[in-house]
């Protein structure tokens, strides 16, 4: 467990390092996402080493979240001067994203699946 | 006292941890999604901390520790696309081009419907990379002059809306395919809708996970390229 853990937070440093040297617009821990991918693919990490401590964080992601929606808080009086355009625009919009997301990639995947058979 | 005793990291973390337990058992309790236990546990939070009259500063002095705990988690999700790669990989141009789709009707929408209905221009620019994951949209609202601060409140409820009704709306469109749902899940509300799908499907968690990642990249360049125009 503390193997596996040790393993993450390096490559989220390292992810962090890449970002800040490069200037990438793309933050460290989205990095760390790809280098964890490829140290795997490349088999320098094995999957066994790092797989009870993935396991503990992804099945309690939902609760990092909890502190940054705590801090909506602080800019209530910003969002009800607004309430309307912001309130209408974030609902339709995110129902129209998962719609057009899951709706291309469903076509396209049909598409091709019929191509091969 | 009180301010003592609510300053001390002790404090948020075990009132975060406790009203999260608390908001879990409710939910599997009634299993309703409507009582989905992010969004009911921040309200709970908010609530304690308005009626105790205790400051958000002191709060975050314990949710940073659970908030750095994030890091890690979005490096862990690596894990899941790894063992589900062929699944993955054998759809590829699907998924690239699902999330392009989605990141383009993300920002157009967003801000269009802001600016039809009446919204300022700080407004509207704050609202664009909604879909994004916080660090990324944050970074990407400094950059083209929104509010950062209103953008990180925009992510975080965009995130608990798709995490409330994304997989039960994606079935009424009949996208019931495990990976299609995480990838138009993950697309819409990023990591708070992941977490929500790794409940739903590992497969569908995982595919979720890519898409915070690609519907990241792709907004960073694109959105800094459309919003030239509007300055």
């Amino acid at each position: 467990m503390v193997r596996g853990f040790a393993i993450l937070l390096l490559l989220q440093f390292l992810g962090e390092v890449i970002s800040l040297q490069l200037h990438l617009p793309i933050p460290g821990n989205v990095i760390g996402m790809g280098l964890l991918l490829a140290a795997l693919t490349a088999k320098i990490v094995r999957l066994e080493w790092i797989e009870d401590a993935a396991e503990l964080l992804l099945s309690n992601f939902a609760l990092f979240f909890i502190p940054a929606g705590v801090g909506v808080m602080v800019y209530f009086d910003l969002i009800r001067r607004e309430w309307l355009p912001i309130g209408a625009a974030l609902v339709f919009s995110t129902f129209a994203v998962m719609a057009v997301t899951g709706w291309t990639e469903r076509w396209l995947e049909k598409r091709g699946g019929r191509d091969v058979e | 006292m009180l301010n003592e005793l609510t300053n001390s990291p002790l404090f948020g973390i075990a009132l975060t941890l406790g009203i999260y337990v608390l908001a879990q058992m409710l939910y599997r309790r009634i299993g309703s999604i409507f009582f989905n236990p992010v969004a009911l546990s921040i309200a709970g939070i908010i609530v304690f901390l308005l009626l105790f009259r205790i400051p958000y500063e002191n709060y975050a002095t314990g949710g940073r520790f659970i908030l750095f705990l994030l890091g890690p988690s979005v490096i862990a999700l690596g894990a899941p696309l790894y063992s589900r790669r062929q699944e993955i990989l054998c759809r590829k141009g699907p998924i690239l081009l699902g999330v392009l789709a989605g990141a383009l009707t993300s920002i157009l929408s967003a801000s269009g419907i802001a600016w039809l209905l009446g919204g300022s221009r700080e407004v509207i620019l704050s609202m664009a990379p909604k879909s994004t994951t916080t660090p990324i949209a944050i970074g990407i609202v400094e950059k083209i002059g929104g509010i950062s601060p209103l953008t990180a409140a925009i992510v975080v409820l965009t995130g608990c809306l798709g995490a409330i009704c994304g997989p039960e709306f994606c079935r009424l469109l009949g996208i019931r395919e495990p990976a299609a749902m995480g990838l138009a899940v993950g697309t819409a509300a990023h990591g708070i809708g992941t977490a929500r799908m790794l409940e739903v499907d590992r497969l569908g968690g995982a595919v979720a996970g890519l898409a915070i990642g690609l519907n990241g990249l792709i907004t960073a360049f694109i959105l800094p390229l459309l919003f030239v125009f509007f300055r």
